[in-house]
């Protein structure tokens, strides 16, 4: 069998364009940006090595420290929010309710749209003159105050209101499928023995989903980390430069401060920061699945 | 995650009579369907009014006087602050970018996919795992070497560079979902089609790709809905004259200069997200299947 696949040319033929797509698009761009992060590079990249002076720089750069605390405050908080939202949602869509499909295309249909329609849909709903607190206020209730894209210190929480909503859905749907894969006998015999129904959540169902939340964080922090288009659309990155993203400022300063050496060291700081979350998650959910025998 | 496609029927216990436990569920549901709702109605209702109801306010309230005039405008003359065209160039671009990146990037997924589950050759796991890898980080890691590369072929800012970025990227999840369904077609199957001398593309094309109609339908899903709501590769890589309409939107919407014309931008969002939303009504419980199964993608 080994022998008649190897004179077979075809298969390797089909598949060496993959190695070179791989290898160079995956592999060779990112040795090349972690490269770029020891030279000096302004626009175009040129191999004049400068150490570790660009880190240095990076970290006593008030835009990054500004854009690496937004973003922790932004993703702690936006998948914690999700959660809860996405699991409450799917427990009451688990009780037998009417038009449970109807209800469910409502939850998720926001997340079948773009990042940017998103940003600006909240970005006109949160607009202090025009949005919300307007609307309340015409409705006679003068003290409501809801200033957050305006409010340097808050701006960046903005994004999250958006991110919930756009993103709840998804966290919906898995635990949904989460819910309804675990053995009904369960409930009964929680149900012969008393237990009331949030204790049977609280104690059994929610340890045994653990996978599934597992699952479920993996995909928002992914998510959070790329935060870009929906930080472009809904605040711009401002006002000022509050709610700048890792994301935005490795952008800006490649393509519009054209400085190439600081930016690739701010993917470089990325790569790390998500490769120590990452990769023992990788590692556990493909490679032992692998050996379990597919 | 196949756990996700596998049930559909409601469990859990039954439901009781009206207990004040289930007034509250249906008042929970009915507050979050109006948090999901409201602005879409918002977004609908400014879209049909005219300026001088927007700058009123009342963001919640019927129009007085309904009109489509916004639509016609954010169609054809909404300024993006260089030009007054409207977003039906960037629904023109998005079409040519997403149709052919649709049907390269899925049949380079199924191609990958059939390879390293029918034909093992040396390597092809790692190869996978980098790309697997690779789905997980941002893409900013890639984008500046990818555009010195692009730059340097003389491709940089073309259709060609859009189509094949997306093909890069989308790759790892069009993989990954080609190859979980060919490793759970029998192998005997792929043997008995050796045996009657069919080679490796006469297998892919005849036997193994019409078997994953189901596999290819999610993909399409996902890959329409995904490349036509992309907008960090539009902006790097497609070029002034190729931009997509999310794209333009933001120009439009986020570059004007002056009053600002809600009603016109909201139809503009509106009309952008038409075709994901199409896609998403029309496909269903489809849908679910494909975020489930793409949702690696992040």
């Amino acid at each position: 069998m080994a022998n008649k696949r190897r004179r077979n040319l075809a298969p390797v033929l089909a598949i060496a364009p993959f190695w070179v797509l791989i290898l160079v698009a995956y592999l060779g761009t990112m040795l090349f940006t972690i490269l770029m992060s020891f030279t000096n590079s302004k626009t175009l990249p040129k191999l004049e090595f400068v150490g570790l002076k660009q880190y240095q720089r990076l970290f006593t750069t008030d835009l990054w420290i500004t854009a690496s605390q937004n973003i922790w405050a932004f993703s702690i908080l936006l998948i914690l929010i999700s959660l809860t939202v996405g699991f409450l949602l799917a427990v009451a869509l688990d009780q037998k309710i009417r038009a449970e499909d109807t209800i469910r295309t409502i939850i998720l249909y926001p997340y079948a749209m773009s990042f940017i329609v998103t940003g600006l849909i909240w970005q006109w709903l949160l607009n202090p003159q025009l949005g919300l607190q307007k609307a309340m206020h015409d409705l006679g209730w003068e003290s409501f105050s809801f200033t957050w894209t305006q409010d340097p210190s808050m701006a960046i929480y903005s994004i999250i209101i958006g991110g919930v909503w756009q993103g709840s859905g998804l966290v919906m749907a898995i635990m949904l499928a989460g819910l309804r894969s675990i053995d009904q006998e369960i409930w009964k015999a929680a149900k012969i023995d008393g237990i009331p129904d949030w204790r049977v959540y609280i104690s059994i169902v929610i340890p045994m989903m653990r996978p599934t939340i597992v699952t479920a964080v993996v995909l928002m922090s992914l998510g959070a980390v790329k935060a870009y288009d929906i930080v472009v659309a809904l605040t711009g990155g401002g006002p000022g430069s509050s709610s700048f993203t890792p994301a935005l400022f490795i952008m800006n300063f490649f393509f519009t401060r054209q400085n190439v050496g600081l930016g690739a060291a701010a993917c470089t700081v990325v790569l790390v920061v998500v490769s120590v979350f990452f990769v023992p998650w990788f590692y556990y959910e493909y490679f032992r699945e692998e050996k379990r025998g597919h | 995650m196949s756990a996700l496609t596998a049930q559909s029927s409601p469990r859990g216990p039954k439901p009781k009579r009206l207990t004040p436990a289930r007034v509250g569920l249906y008042g929970f549901v009915a507050m979050s369907c109006l948090f999901f709702l409201a602005p879409l109605y918002v977004m609908i209702i400014t879209s049909l009014k005219p300026m001088e109801e927007v700058r009123l306010g009342y963001i919640f309230k019927w129009p007085d006087s309904p009109t489509i005039q916004p639509w016609i405008d954010a169609w054809s003359s909404a300024c993006t602050g260089l030009a007054c065209e409207g977003i039906h160039s960037g629904f023109y671009n998005s079409i040519k970018i997403t149709i052919p990146s649709v049907m390269v990037s899925i049949f380079a997924g199924a191609l990958f996919g059939y390879c390293l589950s029918f034909w093992k050759m040396k390597g092809s796991n790692f190869l996978f795992g980098l790309l697997l890898l690779g789905a997980f980080l941002p893409y900013q890691l890639f984008i500046y070497p990818l555009v010195r590369i692009y730059a340097w072929a003389g491709a940089y800012g073309t259709m060609f560079n859009i189509i094949t970025v997306h093909t890069i990227f989308g790759l790892p999840v069009m993989t990954l979902l080609f190859r979980n369904y060919f490793s759970s077609v029998p192998i005997e199957l792929f043997k008995a089609a050796r045996v009657d001398g069919a080679g490796f593309w006469r297998i892919f094309l005849s036997v193994m790709l019409p078997l994953a109609t189901p596999v290819v339908i999610v993909a399409v899903i996902l890959q329409v809905t995904g490349i036509w709501n992309d907008f960090l590769f539009g902006t790097v890589f497609a070029g002034q004259n190729n931009w997509p309409m999310t794209v333009l939107l933001n120009n439009i919407v986020n570059t004007t200069q002056g009053e600002r014309h809600y009603n016109i931008d909201m139809a503009a969002t509106i009309l952008t997200a038409a075709v994901p939303l199409t896609v998403y009504f029309v496909s269903g419980r489809w849908f679910v299947r494909g975020i489930a199964a793409g949702a690696v993608k992040g």
